[in-house]
């Protein structure tokens, strides 16, 4: 399957259809601080450039807050085609928002062994492994004055569950 | 009416006042929220962006629970909804994955239940009448930006519900509780939540403009329906405008002059406080 049928595929969106009316990139907040606009992602897919979408910052900065989905006259919904993007480049270990992914994998391995977020813990360990520990001190400081970050959160009871549907789906 | 209640992770810790205010608030208009049992996480963004059948097996598993106890669903996060209810949407639509999921988490999808916002389950199942009757301090003089953020409303085939470019669900319910929403043309536009942790400097820029718009469309305030708005429109906003930013949850239940309210409002990073004063609304 070549690159273009792939995310067809995986994305359940009609590609082919973009004809670069730019009403997606009109909405997006997030393309100026990014790399690519959403009609060049769709662009770069229908002319089979992978390379250049995987290397792209725009699909791991993309929100995913559907504001180009609900206004594409073809309906193609661009963040579907951002998250099959996204599943892919980690498929082919090519990660080019480091710390938007370690953020992920941190917050989903969370979930895994406890079945949900604790906001304080999931931070502390992100700002270690992303190196990034003296930007939000003051913030943390804050959160835990004002009792938002309690130390102690409830877990699930039913861990195992949760662990089966993250193996099942071959996550974490 | 009973609904099941998903009140989803930040709501135990960072937006503890949403979560206080809207089970108050909800109990005071006769609405009673019975907590999903043993729910877990939905993945949120993480998920999406990494796998994607997980991210519809983790709010399968929540709405499998739902099943069972048979009442419709309301979520208070529109991250925690916009999971839940694209999940919901899967599960009627595309038979394929449904079997699949139903395989993942091990039941049968029924689809008795429906998947409500917290706002929606406000403006639509106890309507407007019945929370202006409850009023007994209306929020006269305050002038609110309702900010409804990207996914309370969007995809529109999904949420089915108010309008996804200009949706009016916040404001006809700050107007039944006697505050007055201003127009502008930022309510639905994305704040980067889920870039705050990794991207502050791409998140900043976004906040202050959606500020500054509020401002300049003479809001005083900005009142959202989302923790993660909330909190990244109080903490990344650069050095743009003071106003605060409320939960709908908090101004119902002042307006219904709620005991309790005052343990809400001081857990803000941007006090409100003065701004109530001012207007004549607390003591
Ligand atoms: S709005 Fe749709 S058709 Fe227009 S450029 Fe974007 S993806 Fe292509
Ligand atoms: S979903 Fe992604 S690409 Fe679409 S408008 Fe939002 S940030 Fe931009």
């Amino acid at each position: 399957m070549g690159f273009r049928e792939e995310v067809k595929a995986r994305s359940k969106q009609p590609v082919e259809l973009c004809f670069q009316c730019q009403k997606c990139a009109a909405g997006c907040l997030i393309a100026e601080h990014a790399d690519l606009y959403p009609n060049q992602v769709l662009r770069l897919i229908q002319l089979g450039e992978q390379d250049r979408v995987f290397n792209s910052s725009m699909i791991w900065m993309c929100s995913g807050c559907e504001t180009c989905g609900a206004r594409c006259p073809n309906g193609i919904k661009i963040s579907e085609i951002m998250d099959a993007l996204k599943e892919m480049a980690i498929e082919r270990g090519i990660i080019k928002e480091k710390k938007i992914h370690l953020f992920n994998d941190i917050f989903l391995n969370t979930v895994k062994s406890h079945g949900r977020i604790h906001e304080a813990m999931m931070m502390a360990n992100y700002k270690m492994k992303s190196g990034d520990l003296l930007s939000d001190m003051d913030l943390g400081w804050k959160m835990f004055l004002k009792g938002k970050l309690p130390i102690f959160c409830r877990g699930v009871r039913a861990k195992d569950e949760v662990k089966q549907i993250f193996d099942k789906c071959n996550a974490g | 009416m009973e609904l099941a209640y998903y009140p989803g992770c930040s709501l135990e810790a960072s937006a503890k006042e949403y979560n206080l205010s809207a089970l108050a608030v909800s109990m005071a208009l006769g609405l009673r929220l019975k907590e999903l049992d043993d729910w877990a996480c939905c993945g949120a963004t993480s998920a999406h962006s990494t796998n994607h059948m997980l991210s519809l097996a983790l709010p399968t598993r929540n709405l499998a629970i739902a099943q069972k106890g048979g009442l419709d669903i309301a979520i208070p996060c529109a991250a925690c909804y916009s999971r839940h209810k694209k999940a919901d949407y899967v599960l009627r639509h595309d038979l394929q994955k449904r079997a699949e999921l139903e395989d993942i988490v091990n039941f049968k999808f029924v689809g008795n239940v429906k998947v409500l916002s917290l706002l929606e389950a406000f403006h639509s199942r106890v309507g407007l009448k019945a929370i202006a009757d409850k009023v007994v301090k209306p929020l006269t003089g305050l002038k609110l930006a309702c900010y409804y953020g990207c996914l309370l409303v969007r995809p529109p085939e999904i949420t089915g519900f108010d309008n996804p470019e200009n949706p009016v669900s916040l404001d006809q319910i700050m107007s039944a509780i006697g505050a007055q929403p201003v127009k502008w043309s930022y309510k639905t536009d994305c704040c980067g939540a889920n870039l705050s942790a990794t991207s502050s400097s791409t998140v900043t820029p976004l906040v202050s403009r959606i500020i500054n718009m509020a401002v300049e469309a003479g809001a005083q305030a900005i009142v959202t329906a989302c923790p993660l708005c909330q909190l990244n429109l109080e903490v990344r906003r650069g050095d743009c405008a003071d106003i605060p930013v409320f939960y709908f949850t908090e101004l119902v239940g002042l307006a219904m002059d709620l005991p309790g309210s005052d343990k809400w409002l001081v857990k803000h990073f941007v006090d409100p406080l003065p701004l109530l004063r001012s207007l004549k609304l607390i003591a």
